[in-house]
């Protein structure tokens, strides 16, 4: 068995065994655009974006359409959906954050519906790309940084100095604070990053195994993958969940200042 | 990595922009507003029924008191009717007793004078009976004719002394 490297993908030959777990990791550009000497190139991530962003709209304005006293399925979807962001900025940054629900609302449904239709064979997963999440991880970090400066002003400082610590640990835990302060969208965006990717490259691998191993040895595989496939919708939630409610806490350090 | 393709991050960063902002502004303007307007009419409807539930069993509650207080006055009502009438039949039959028993204690007088007169006119024939034996015994026996006054002042002795 001889291994060939070809880009980013070990394809090994020789007994029919063909793997390649990043490939489907691959940016196509469908259509090539370039304004003002940046590549804005119509991809097959921007296209799995505008899906999201059309399944998201289309899901909560088409199910709430009958606008029921008594919901049905998809309206409870909804708004279980809706209450499930409001419960959790109100129980993490208080009634302060309600003006900041439709960004919260909108991060988790956006990161949420990445995952989940990254789930279905031959799409897209947007969430896989660190240059998304971290795109993603950097609004949050942006939008908390100018809210807590906005209404603390040079306050907002005393974020690094927790109060009540002893003056002689200061020079140790204010270099600390700040580290873990802009170390937040790094640890924001490879968690959600890696969980997505690792998850589907080990799909994808297994995946190999069983075509592989074709039909004498390619139910263990099988059997592996169906187990992996319901751990990864877990993760897809769970992810999501994670962000939001790291960004719900960033906000609630932001608008509050207590540490 | 595909991951770690500089060349792909710009349109990626673009389109993730432009994609979140369509996003943000569907959320903010049409779904998020549709949602809570739902959520809030029922709200107010579920506070609202609770209202009316509220009002309607108070409402309830002061009939049943006045059904109580009704319930109650009637039965007064009725139990003073009884004594009443009670009271009034009592009378009534005492009356009707004491009338009858004065009419009973007439009746037994008059039995009794009855009676008693009954016994004088028996005792007096017996007297008159046994004279008469008295003087037909006496007469077949001495062939003595007694006069009337002597035989009856005989007869009377004897009864007198059988008595």
């Amino acid at each position: 068995m001889k291994q060939i490297q070809t880009g980013y993908s070990i394809v090994a030959e020789g007994q029919g065994l063909h793997i390649d777990p990043m490939g489907q990791f691959q940016i196509k550009r469908l259509v090539e655009m370039n304004v003002g000497g940046i590549d804005v190139s119509f991809t097959n991530s921007s296209l799995f974006m505008l899906i999201v962003v059309a399944s998201i709209t289309v899901f909560l304005t088409w199910s709430m359409r009958g606008r029921a006293m008594v919901p049905g399925r998809m309206q409870s979807m909804a708004e279980l959906s809706y209450e499930f962001i409001a419960n959790m900025l109100k129980d993490n940054v208080g009634s302060e954050g309600r003006k900041f629900f439709p960004f919260i609302f909108s991060i988790f449904m956006f990161v949420l519906f990445c995952n989940l239709i990254g789930m279905v064979p031959y799409t897209f997963t947007v969430t896989s790309h660190i240059v998304v999440t971290f795109g993603l991880a950097m609004t949050v970090f942006l939008v908390v940084t100018i809210v807590g400066i906005v209404r603390h002003g040079f306050k907002f400082l005393t974020l690094f100095a927790p109060s009540g610590v002893p003056m002689f640990l200061m020079p140790i835990l204010v270099p600390i604070e700040i580290i873990s302060y802009f170390v937040r969208p790094i640890s924001l965006s490879v968690r959600l990053f890696a969980n997505m990717m690792a998850g589907h490259a080990l799909l994808k691998v297994f995946g190999a195994f069983v075509v592989g191993l074709s039909w004498w040895g390619g139910w263990l595989p099988l059997t592996f993958i169906i187990g992996l496939t319901g751990l990864e919708f877990l993760v897809a939630f769970l992810q999501a969940y994670v962000f939001a409610i790291l960004s719900c806490l960033y906000l609630n350090d932001a608008i509050n200042l207590h540490h | 990595m595909p991951q770690l393709n500089f060349v792909d991050f710009p349109p990626q960063l673009v389109w993730l922009a432009i994609s979140f902002v369509i996003l943000y502004i569907a959320m903010a303007k049409v779904a998020i507003p549709r949602i809570s307007e739902v959520l809030e009419g029922r709200q107010d409807r579920i506070a609202r029924d609770l209202d009316e539930a509220k009002r309607l069993s108070e409402e309830s509650d002061k009939a049943k008191a006045e059904y109580e207080a009704a319930l109650e006055e009637a039965r007064a009502k009725a139990h003073g009717m009884v004594s009443e009438l009670k009271a009034t039949l009592t009378k009534e039959q005492d009356a009707s007793r004491v009338d009858l028993e004065a009419k009973l204690a007439e009746k037994a007088q008059a039995a009794e004078k009855s009676i008693a007169d009954a016994k004088e006119t028996a005792l007096s024939n017996v007297r008159n009976i046994a004279g008469e034996a008295a003087k037909a015994a006496v007469s077949r026996l001495v062939s003595l004719e007694v006069s009337d006054a002597d035989l009856s002042a005989a007869v009377e002795a004897s009864a007198k002394g059988s008595a």
